[in-house]
């Protein structure tokens, strides 16, 4: 589903003394298909934003068109029902969407409540649970007598068994041991890739943000401070430390190089093994010459 | 050394018909240490640290804290030594405002009103939260709830302090600069620290490790020791820095590492020396 946002800025709690201005005049389009990171500081508005995408929220000024939908100030909106059961979003505390009196029950939760049939449901939380890795044995437990990444992978399950066409992600791997933090964002992207679905992601990986999104739009103060292709995003690093943001490790790192031994190794997507390939010319000063 | 806490054979289960989920766990950590702790998720980390404060009792075995056995008994003032945040801090919020919520914890301290304004202070500005201390803590971005509750901590002075996945909400650049604000606090007084993370470069910087897996400590010592053993941490659900897999690699493209670096700097100075060697 294609995703637009005009002009739209939100204020929490208008016209009291605690009003406070979230996000301001923010427009973009974001084609169906896309995979999509949004980044940006602490209290740079993320959450703010994509709360928008299943009507969470409504803008204060100016428009949310999600698919067919249209969100403005003002105006209810229609369908809000069929909004949100094709956009999935996985929350960025897992706390805050967990409320069932089991894991099954929380993650079958969503396609009941969509008159999804019961066979299906099942068929859906017993893949929903293996593509997050969650031990069989944990179903019939408390979704709060949990770890915390474990109820990451719960929360992550649930918006899975809804099989939603828009898949809103805030920081979805905060929270998962190492090995969960690369399989799930392989699992989503794989997902992404299969079902055609478009993706929004908020993370504070730069490094996932280089790797997943063909496009990234950063926040600074609630507006939208730059977007772009990764790759031209990242590769300033000027610009982003203005915005408190880092670029990648790996361009940190080949920047630091370049200051430390005089050699330039430019970022190309290269994997870790290539890239030790061409350092390890540079080093031994066998580099092809310019 | 002397052990600031003692862990001695303790295992805990959260309930009878559930498996245990600490098996026969020791360890100890000195005053003014930093031990990280890591390990897969579901791999006991969260429990180890409710169990250092009394949130949680251990069916058998020991825990010590300051010398104090942690019971019924000891439980406050146990709490007075042990700060503690976790993940999310939603749960911990007291106050209404977040200059409130700061000052709340040091009044169970008694401390005399002048010193308490200015800790609020100081430790607002040291997470960059000074400009949100009238508004309310429910009502803060993901980032801003963690930086409040580290300000929180920090104002009581804790002798120990244990964060529990404490900044995982932060950006790599935020993270840096609490942890740094947290070392400046360790170099002006003695205070023992406890990480729990799954941030590999912040464990680079941690005096010692402790590998949790499934509910037994895997290995204790080092970051160095402990990041050479990347195939072993891979196994086990967790995984190896950067810098250390890039290490890794170059040695597998020719370029013999004198030592296991273990940030950007340090392998910078390996590959400039090898480098002029050429
Ligand atoms: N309140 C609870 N009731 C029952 N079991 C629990 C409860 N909290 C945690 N557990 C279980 O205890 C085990 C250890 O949990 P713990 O929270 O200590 O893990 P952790 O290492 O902190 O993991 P994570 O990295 O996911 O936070 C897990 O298998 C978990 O399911
Ligand atoms: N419910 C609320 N009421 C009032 N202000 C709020 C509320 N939620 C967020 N804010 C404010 O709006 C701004 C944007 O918050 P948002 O949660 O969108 O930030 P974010 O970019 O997601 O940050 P983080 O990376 O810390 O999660 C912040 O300054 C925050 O204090
Ligand atoms: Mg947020
Ligand atoms: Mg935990």
């Amino acid at each position: 589903m294609d995703i637009t946002f005009q002009d739209v800025s939100y204020i929490y709690q208008p016209n009291s003394p605690f009003e406070f201005r979230a996000l301001e005049d923010i427009s973009f389009h974001i084609p169906s298909g896309s995979f999509v990171a949004v980044i940006g500081h602490t209290g740079s508005g993320k959450s703010t934003l994509i709360q928008h995408l299943n009507g969470l929220v409504r803008p204060t000024n100016g428009e949310v068109i999600v698919g067919s939908h249209s969100m403005k100030a003002g105006e209810k909106t229609k369908d809000l029902k069929d909004l949100r059961e094709k956009v999935g979003v996985v929350f960025q505390y897992p706390e805050h969407q967990l409320f069932e009196e089991n894991v099954e029950k929380d993650i079958g939760f969503g396609p009941l409540n969509f008159g999804v049939k019961e066979e299906e449901i099942k068929r859906r939380t017993r893949e929903a649970i293996q593509a997050v890795q969650l031990p069989e044995e944990l179903l019939d437990r408390s979704p709060f007598d949990l770890s915390g990444g474990q109820m990451r992978r719960v929360a992550i399950a649930g918006v899975l068994a809804m099989s939603p066409d828009v898949l809103v992600l805030d920081e979805p791997t905060a929270g998962l041991d190492p090995r969960g933090q690369r399989e799930i964002m392989e699992m989503f992207h794989r997902l992404h890739k299969e079902k055609r679905l478009t993706t929004v992601l908020v993370t504070h990986s730069m490094e996932d943000a280089l790797r997943y999104a063909d496009h990234v739009i950063i926040l600074n103060h609630g507006k939208k401070f730059m977007e772009g292709q990764p790759k031209e995003v990242f590769v300033n690093e000027k610009e982003l430390r203005e915005v408190q943001l880092d670029v990648p490790e790996v361009i940190q790192f080949l920047n630091k190089l370049e200051q430390r031994l005089g050699k330039k190794v430019p970022y190309h997507g290269q994997t870790i093994t290539q890239l030790a390939k061409e350092l390890a010319a540079v080093v031994k000063g066998r580099e092809a010459h310019e | 050394m002397q052990h600031f806490i003692e862990f001695r054979n303790v295992s805990f289960r959260y309930r009878e018909d559930h498996p245990w989920v600490l098996k026969n766990v020791s360890f100890h950590i000195g005053s003014n240490e930093w031990l990280a702790i890591i390990g897969h998720n579901g791999s006991g980390k969260s429990t180890i640290a409710k169990l250092m404060n009394g949130l949680l009792l251990p069916q058998t075995g020991e825990i010590f804290v300051d010398g104090m056995p942690v019971n019924e008994n000891t439980i406050w003032d146990v709490r007075k030594t042990v700060g503690m945040v976790f993940q999310n801090p939603d749960n911990q919020f007291v106050g209404t405002t977040v200059r409130d919520d700061v000052a709340f914890g040091m009044e169970n301290h008694g401390l005399p009103r002048e010193v308490m304004l200015k800790r609020i202070e100081e430790s607002l500005q040291a997470v960059g939260m000074s400009e949100y201390e009238r508004h309310e803590p429910h009502r803060l971005s993901g980032g801003q709830k963690q930086r409040v509750a580290i300000a929180s901590v920090l104002a009581v002075s804790p002798e120990l302090i244990i964060l529990d996945e404490a900044t995982a909400m932060l950006d790599p650049r935020g993270r840096r600069e609490i942890m740094e604000t947290i070392r400046e606090v360790q170099r002006k007084r003695s205070l023992s620290l406890i990480t729990i993370t799954h941030d590999l470069n912040e464990v680079t910087q941690a005096d010692r490790v402790i590998v949790m897996n499934e509910g037994e400590t895997w290995m204790e010592g080092v970051p160095r020791d402990i990041f050479a053993q990347k195939d072993a941490l891979q196994d086990i659900g967790l995984d190896t820095p950067f810098v250390t897999k890039l290490a890794a690699e170059l040695s597998g493209a020719g370029l013999a590492m004198q030592r296991e670096p273990l940030n950007h700097q340090e392998l910078l100075e390996d590959l400039w020396t090898l480098h002029s060697k050429m």
